[in-house]
């Protein structure tokens, strides 16, 4: 079946030409010097004043990088990067690290006010409770800008911060942490990461504390021929909680830019992370030209018993997206989720996906995807489940649909499911009528087509925390999920 | 990563590419053929036997099992032949024609050629055909599986095999039985081409016996299946051997054609049992089942690429894999749609049954699609017996072995029934039941 007209109006109000954050912020910047080497990493590592255990820590990096070949594996193509024809530092240079907002230049709080993030600090008026309350690190280019409601998030013992002040502030836990999920080798791109990565988030949630309000980070790259490296630590300590989120845009600019990000959280005993991402970089334009390489590498350990790590993100932008936010589920009964929608349009190619690796008894995961594709783009769900021998009674639920509006465009799965343990239970659906069936009885019952009630259900878990989002591009996320599964295909 | 980098062979690439020195100048074929031969172990030389880094061997890796190559088998005597054939028999009393291969080779002293003949079936020999002015034909791979390590190495070392061609029209009254055999020890290379003629029919059943001792078994069965025909083929690989068998389907299906395939395997060592299936013309349906069992130190792998080029196909893909021991259990499965292939409905199911600790299943089922007026959708499972279920049958006076026994078989006749071929539903049935008896 092919798709109904109010899904394909709807992707065509994303279009790619309909890009609204492309509009490019006049300051004075001050940038490194071209080029990837042992220079430029000392240069950034002492422009943040790291301890020296990090200098080498980052060189030792850069030295694995330098003997790595660049994955072609992902269904993706593109002209091949030259990482010396890149600045790895670039700061607005009225920014000496994260100030009080009184000192932000205004041009900054100009940009963020037209994306649509409030960095100012809402006042709470007499008596009444603001409902959604959102602390925001700002991120420009390789610094961060502010980081809000820090001091009323320090009084419930929550460190919030961006990463270059917690590795000044608070290295032992960086320390402890740093790259404890995603190993300083482990592909590509989080070894470049590693070795390059300029700013980004730090989160520590202490035991048994909720966490009083959302924590956010926007993303913002706005320099010329500048790859933006962030590096994103969130802790979540036994027993404590925290919702996250992520955005990212960038100007319309006609070259490339490169974004390879790696964000690693841990969760403790009984401890949940949600982390939601809406992901609209500049895709390029109607040609195929210019836009964001988003190559990010997204890993969450389930570390303690009970613990659970989910993900949620809303792709619409990037010209190329890399990225399969995962999860490993080590202590007992913990739970990872993934809730994806990617829609893809002009000439975006998105690879994307999850990996759920079951390592301890009664884990379970659960995966729902929905590729859109249209235009001349490409979609491709990429996704891993394993079961250790040790994962007894594992459970596992994949669904991925994907869409496909007009000829030029493609879309593509490649699950892969494995299974070393007899009790883990998988199931890989890519039908539209087995969701559960309880759920689905309800609606059916209360006058619901059956689609519209899976409509309902699937996209009621991603509703939830779109609605959340502070920024406003959460219009457009809203959008999307109202886009029906009419003609999806597995 | 298109580099050619120089790699050290193992042992058995070097076995390889000596018995190819050895054996090219007595190997049959005309001068293109040779070159196609050539071409294909230079492919060898450069690329090494399939390993796990080759995405499409990622689970089974040939190269790290494959210890030794063994020379290719010699040919077969006739008194060994005959005590062999007389003495196993797969398909018990199912009446039947039969075709056969012996140790490589075309035997048509054993085959029943001239009943085939009155039913309108030519059979001939692939060795002859290889001579003549058409034989590099024989042996050019369409575009899916074209660069397939396993089929070059068949196409470098192919010694014969039967050409089968079904006239226009025709309707066998009984299947027709390829059977390989092998009466000595010894690697071997077949390949066998069969085309059914425009709405012509056939049903054929592939089987091997004999013991290939530490022989590799490499064997390309190269379907055309013209407009409005119809082939049913039953694949079976069965018995206890000690290495690789490696089996390939090339099937190109024309205008309202159906191509129906079971791919049977109980307890190899090494098996794989890939099909490339490609449509070439509008509104034909492939229906590809695949029954597994696999046991001790097993590695049984079903692969298999459906690329539907043209609009209007229809293809079910159904397999049950069941797992015991240590083995391990693969299923990669591709539905490709091209861009303009709308209307197209493929379906893919993969299940298994983990029956023991230490067995492993890789389900792997792949979409790749460019056309928006389509339906394609896939499902892959795997657990182990629903104790639920045990419980209903021993509380109804079963014991657990044979409770077990029944469900494993209903889980595995699933994908029989709807193979639907009735003359060989039993005969499966049985071999599973031997198979779980042994278990």
């Amino acid at each position: 079946m092919p798709a109904v007209q109010e899904t394909i109006d709807k992707v065509k109000a994303i279009d790619v030409d309909q890009y609204k954050y492309g509009f490019v912020t006049d300051i004075e910047s001050e940038k490194g010097a071209k080029g990837l080497s042992e220079e430029t990493v000392r240069f950034l590592s002492a422009k943040k004043s790291e301890p020296e255990w990090m200098t080498e820590w980052r060189l030792d990096a850069l030295r694995r990088f330098q003997q790595m070949e660049e994955p072609t594996w992902a269904r993706v193509s593109y002209p091949k990067i030259d990482f010396d024809d890149l600045y790895y530092w670039a700061a607005p240079k009225s920014v000496e690290g994260p100030k009080s907002l009184d000192e932000v230049d205004p041009e900054l709080l100009e940009t963020y006010a037209k994306l649509g993030i409030p960095l100012a600090e809402q006042e709470i008026l007499a008596g009444v409770e603001p409902k959604n309350r959102v602390a925001v690190d700002a991120v420009f280019d390789s610094v961060s800008v502010v980081t809000t409601f820090k001091e009323e998030l320090k009084k419930a013992g929550v460190i919030f911060c961006s990463i270059s002040e917690a590795l000044r502030e608070y290295p032992d836990l960086v320390k402890k942490y740093l790259g404890s999920v995603v190993p300083v080798t482990d592909n590509f791109y989080a070894t470049l990461n590693s070795a390059v990565f300029s700013d980004g988030s730090f989160v520590y949630v202490p035991e048994g504390v909720r966490c009083p309000m959302e924590l956010s980070t926007y993303f913002r790259i706005n320099e010329q021929n500048t790859g933006q490296f962030e590096r994103t630590l969130i802790i979540a300590d036994k027993g404590s909680y925290v919702s996250y989120l992520e955005g990212c845009t960038a100007p319309q600019r006609d070259e490339n830019q490169l974004h390879a990000a790696v964000v690693e959280l841990v969760a403790l005993e009984d401890a949940e992370i949600k982390y939601s991402t809406v992901q609209n970089w500049f895709p390029g334009d109607k040609d195929g030209k210019g836009g964001i390489y988003n190559f990010v590498t997204k890993r969450g350990d389930c570390r303690g018993k009970n613990s659970k790590i989910s993900w949620t993100q809303v792709e619409t932008g990037s010209a190329i997206t890399w990225k399969y936010p995962s999860c490993i589920l080590r202590g007992e009964n913990s739970r990872g989720e993934f809730y994806s929608i990617a829609v893809s349009n002009g000439h975006q190619q998105i690879d994307s996906g999850t990996k759920m690796i079951h390592l301890g008894k009664n884990t379970s995961s659960r995966v729902i995807s929905k590729g859109i594709s249209a235009g001349k783009s490409e979609n491709t769900y990429r996704g891993l489940i394993s079961a250790h021998r040790k994962a007894s009674n594992a459970r596992n639920f994949t669904q991925c649909d994907s869409l496909l509006i007009g000829q030029d465009c493609g879309a593509h799965t490649v699950p892969y499911i494995e299974s070393k343990n007899a009790s883990a239970q998988f199931e890989h659906e890519a039908t539209t009528s087995k969701i559960s069936d309880d759920q689905m009885f309800y609606c059916l019952q209360r006058g619901l087509s059956e689609e519209e009630a899976v409509a309902l259900i699937v996209n009621g878990f991603v509703k939830d925390v779109i609605q959340q989002l502070p920024m406003e591009f959460a219009v457009e996320a809203q959008k999307l999920i109202s886009i029906s599964l009419e003609g999806s295909v597995g | 990563m298109n580099v050619s980098v120089p790699i050290n062979y193992t042992q058995a690439e070097s076995d390889l590419i000596d018995r190819f020195e050895q054996r090219k100048a007595d190997l049959p074929g005309s001068v293109a053929v040779a070159a196609l031969r050539e071409a294909a172990i230079r492919q060898l030389r450069e690329k090494g036997l399939p390993h796990r880094r080759v995405e499409e061997y990622k689970y089974s890796d040939l190269r790290a099992f494959l210890k030794s190559a063994a020379p290719l088998a010699e040919k077969a005597k006739l008194e060994d032949l005959e005590s062999i054939l007389s003495n196993q028999n797969v398909f018990g009393d199912l009446d039947r024609y039969r075709i056969v291969i012996a140790n490589g080779a075309f035997v048509a002293g054993l085959s029943d050629v001239e009943d085939l003949a009155k039913e309108g079936v030519t059979v001939s020999s692939l060795q002859d055909a290889l001579a003549g002015e058409t034989g590099a034909q024989l042996l050019t791979m369409p575009k899916t599986g074209q660069d397939d390590g396993i089929v070059a190495l068949n196409t470098a070392f192919v010694q014969g095999g039967a050409v089968i061609v079904v006239r226009e029209g025709a309707d066998l009254s009984k299947p027709v039985e390829l059977i390989q055999v092998a009466t000595s020890s010894g690697s071997q290379a077949v390949r066998n081409s069969i085309s059914v003629g425009k709405g012509a029919k056939l049903r054929l059943l592939e089987t091997f016996v004999g013991d290939t001792g530490d022989g590799e078994l490499n064997t390309v069965f190269d379907y055309t299946i013209e407009d409005g025909a119809a082939l049913a083929t039953t694949r079976l690989i069965t018995g206890k051997v000690s290495t690789a068998r490696l089996f390939t389907s090339i099937a190109t299906v024309g205008a309202e054609a159906e191509f129906k395939s079971l791919g049977f395997i109980a307890g190899s060592r090494f098996a794989r049992n890939q099909q490339f299936v490609n449509f070439t013309g509008e509104n034909s349906e492939a229906k590809i089942y695949g029954v597994t069992m696999a046991g001790g130190e097993d590695l049984a792998d079903q692969t298999l690429i459906v690329d539907h080029a043209v609009p209007h196909c229809n293809s079910r893909e159904f397999f049950k894999t069941v797992l015991d021991g240590r083995s391990k259990g693969v299923y990669q499965g591709r539905i490709n749609v091209a861009p303009h292939a709308q209307k197209t409905d493929g379906e893919m199911m993969t299940q298994a049954l983990l029956l023991s600790e230490e067995a492993e299943m890789a389900n792997k089922p792949e979409l790749e699609i460019f056309a928006d007026d389509v339906i394609c959708a896939h499902g892959a499972t795997s657990g182990q017996i629903d104790e639920d279920l045990l419980f209903y049958l021993r509380a109804r006076g079963i014991p657990e072995d044979e409770a077990r026994t029944l469900l494993v078989l209903a889980f595995l006749s699933e994908a029989i029934e709807e193979y639907d071929e009735e003359d060989v539903t039993e005969g499966l049935e049985e071999r599973v039941r031997d198979w779980l008896a042994g278990h």
